[in-house]
C-alpha cells in the first residue's frame, strides 16, 4: 500500500546535520532501517544518539541531509505533519504522559482528537493494548497514581494506540529504578516480537544485543561502527567502540 | 427574627456603638444596595479580568508578532500606572470624547454610564496582572508535555489547548487568588468616579448618622469577609481540579 524507498528501507537517514549554535550534535549520519526490524543506538551521552530519533519524527528539524520514512520526506519543510506522526511513535525517557487525563484517555485521546476516528472503537483498541501491557485495571487511574514502570508502558501503550509503522524508543528504561527497568523492557520486547519496527537509544547493552537485529554506535555526531549484535559486541572494530564497550561491559 | 435585630442594634446605640444600618430602614437599604453593587463589580470584573488574561496569555504563548507586542505594551501600561489614574482617565478623558445622548426632559445623558466605566477600567486593571498570571502559569509547564503532543501528532495550537493550558491553569490558581483578592479590594476606587459602591454609601451614612468609628468597622469587617469568599471559592476549584502527582498543588 505504501511504497518503501528504493533499497527497501522504511526509514532512511541521508547525510544528516544538526548544529545547536556553534555544536554540532550530527555530523553527517547516514541509518536505514527495513520494516519489522529492530534497530539500537549506543553511544557515549551527547554523541546525538536521542537527537537522531528526535529527527525522525521531525521533532528536531535537521539542518543538511534528507531524511524519509516509508513515503514521506521528513525533511521537506512542508511535509504532512500529521501523517508522519500518525506513522511514527515515540516514547520518552520520562514518559511524558499528560497527568490531566486518566490512563485510557492518555492511550485514546490523539487517534480521537488528532486522526478523528471514532472514540468508542478507539477506546476499544486502547484497552486491549493497556490488557497487553497487563495494566487493564489501571485505566481510570491517574498517571501520578502509577510507578515509574507502569507510567511507561501506559506510554507504550499511547505510541501503539496511534497504529503507527514504526516506533522510536528514547532511552525508555534510564529513568526508572533497576527492579522497574525488566517490566518495561519485556513490554518493548514484546512490541518487538509483534513485528513492529523499532528504533531504539538505550544504555542497556544486554538488551540491545538479545533484542536488536542491527547495532549502531555513534560517538561525537557520526556513526562509527554498525553491524549484527552478535558481532558487534564480540568482535567490534574501531577502537572508539572497543573503549566504549570495555566502559560499559 | 429582624425586631430581634433592631432591638439589639438600639440596645447598642445606648451604650454609645450607633449601628444606624441594623435599626434605620433607609440607611439599611442605602447598605444593602452598595453591597449589592460592590459584588457586582467583583462578580463581573472578575469574568471579565478572567477572560482578559486568558486571552493575553494564549495571544503571549502563540504568537511573536505584533498582537503579542500590544499585549506586553497594555500589561506595562497597566501594571505600572495607579488605578485611580486609570480610573480618572476612563471616565474623564475617554468619557468626554463618548457621544452623549437625551434623556425625556432634554439633559444630556452619557452613553457609558459611571458603573459601566467602573467596569472597563477594572477589568483591563485585573486582566492586565491575569495576563502575567497565566503567563507564568503556561511557563511552568514543562515543554516535554507539548512535545509528547506534537509526537503524537497534535499541532501547536492543539497541543496549547488540550495539554499545556489545562496543565498550566493548575500553577495559576495562588497568583489567581491574589490578583481576585486584590480586584476585590480595588472596587473602591470606583467610589471615585461616584459609583455608589460600599464605601461612597457607608461615607453618606457616617455623614448623616456621625458614626464613621462603627462604619469603618464594617467597612474593615465586609472587606475580609468578601476576600474571604474570593480565597474560599477559588480554593475550591483548586481542590477540584488538582491532580495526583501532579507538582502544581
Amino acid at each position: 500500500m505504501r511504497s518503501a524507498t528504493q533499497d527497501g528501507a522504511l526509514v532512511s537517514l541521508r547525510g544528516v546535520r544538526k548544529a545547536f549554535g556553534s555544536i554540532e550534535v550530527l555530523r553527517g549520519v547516514d541509518l536505514n532501517v527495513a520494516k519489522g526490524q529492530v534497530v539500537a543506538i549506543i553511544g557515549p551521552s551527547g554523541s546525538g544518539k536521542s537527537t537522531i530519533l528526535r529527527t525522525i519524527n521531525g521533532l528536531t528539524p535537521v539542518d543538511h541531509g534528507v531524511i524519509t520514512v516509508g513515503d514521506i520526506t521528513v525533511t521537506d519543510p512542508r511535509v504532512d505533519k500529521v501523517a508522519l506522526r500518525h506513522r511514527v511513535g515515540m516514547v520518552f525517557q520520562q514518559y511524558n504522559l499528560f497527568p490531566h487525563k486518566t490512563v485510557l484517555e492518555n492511550v485514546a485521546m490523539a487517534p480521537i482528537q488528532v486522526l478523528g476516528e471514532p472514540r468508542r472503537q478507539v477506546e476499544e483498541r486502547a484497552k486491549d493494548l493497556l490488557a497487553g501491557m497487563r495494566l487493564p485495571e489501571k485505566a481510570l487511574s491517574y498517571p501520578g497514581e502509577l510507578s515509574g514502570g507502569q507510567q511507561q508502558r501506559v506510554a507504550i501503550a499511547r505510541a501503539l494506540c496511534m497504529q503507527p509503522e514504526v516506533i522510536l524508543f528514547d532511552e525508555v528504561t534510564a529513568a526508572l529504578d533497576p527492579e522497574m527497568v525488566k517490566e518495561v523492557l519485556s513490554a518493548v520486547r514484546k512490541v518487538a516480537e509483534d513485528g513492529m519496527t523499532c528504533i531504539l537509544v538505550t544504555h542497556e547493552m544486554r538488551f540491545a544485543r538479545e533484542a536488536a537485529n542491527r547495532i549502531y554506535f555513534t560517538d561525537k555526531g557520526v556513526i562509527v561502527e554498525q553491524g549484527e549484535p552478535k558481532a558487534f559486541f564480540e568482535n567490534p572494530r574501531d577502537p572508539r567502540t572497543i573503549e566504549f564497550l570495555d566502559k560499559v561491559l | 427574627m429582624l425586631e430581634v435585630f433592631r432591638q439589639f442594634a438600639l440596645d447598642l446605640k445606648a451604650s454609645g456603638i450607633n449601628l444606624t444600618i441594623l435599626y434605620d430602614a433607609f440607611d439599611f437599604e442605602r447598605f444593602v444596595s452598595g453591597l449589592m453593587t460592590t459584588c457586582a463589580l467583583i462578580v463581573i470584573c472578575t469574568l471579565f479580568s478572567i477572560l482578559i488574561g486568558g486571552a493575553g496569555a494564549a495571544v503571549l504563548a502563540l504568537s511573536r508578532g505584533p498582537a503579542a507586542m500590544l499585549v506586553r505594551a497594555y500589561v506595562a501600561l497597566i501594571r505600572n500606572t495607579p488605578l485611580l489614574v486609570q480610573m480618572y482617565f476612563f471616565y474623564f478623558a475617554v468619557g468626554s470624547l463618548m457621544p452623549v445622548g437625551q434623556n425625556a426632559i432634554g439633559l444630556p445623558v452619557p452613553m457609558i454610564g459611571n458603573f459601566t466605566w467602573a467596569v472597563i477600567a477594572l477589568s483591563l486593571y485585573a486582566g492586565a496582572f491575569n495576563i502575567e498570571t497565566f503567563r507564568s502559569g503556561l511557563g511552568a509547564v514543562h515543554n516535554s508535555y507539548e512535545e509528547a503532543a506534537l509526537a503524537l501528532g497534535y499541532s501547536r495550537f492543539k497541543a496549547f489547548r488540550y495539554v499545556v493550558v489545562p496543565l498550566g491553569l493548575r500553577f495559576s490558581f495562588a497568583s489567581l487568588a491574589n490578583n481576585l483578592v486584590d480586584l476585590t479590594k480595588s472596587t473602591t476606587v470606583a467610589y471615585a468616579i461616584g459609583v455608589a459602591e460600599l464605601l461612597y454609601v457607608s461615607n453618606q451614612i457616617w455623614s448623616d448618622s456621625l458614626n464613621t468609628f462603627e462604619m469603618m468597622n464594617v467597612m474593615l469587617a465586609i472587606y475580609l469577609l468578601l476576600t474571604g469568599i474570593v480565597v474560599w471559592i477559588i480554593g475550591r476549584v483548586q481542590a477540584a481540579m488538582s491532580l495526583p502527582g501532579f507538582g502544581a498543588n
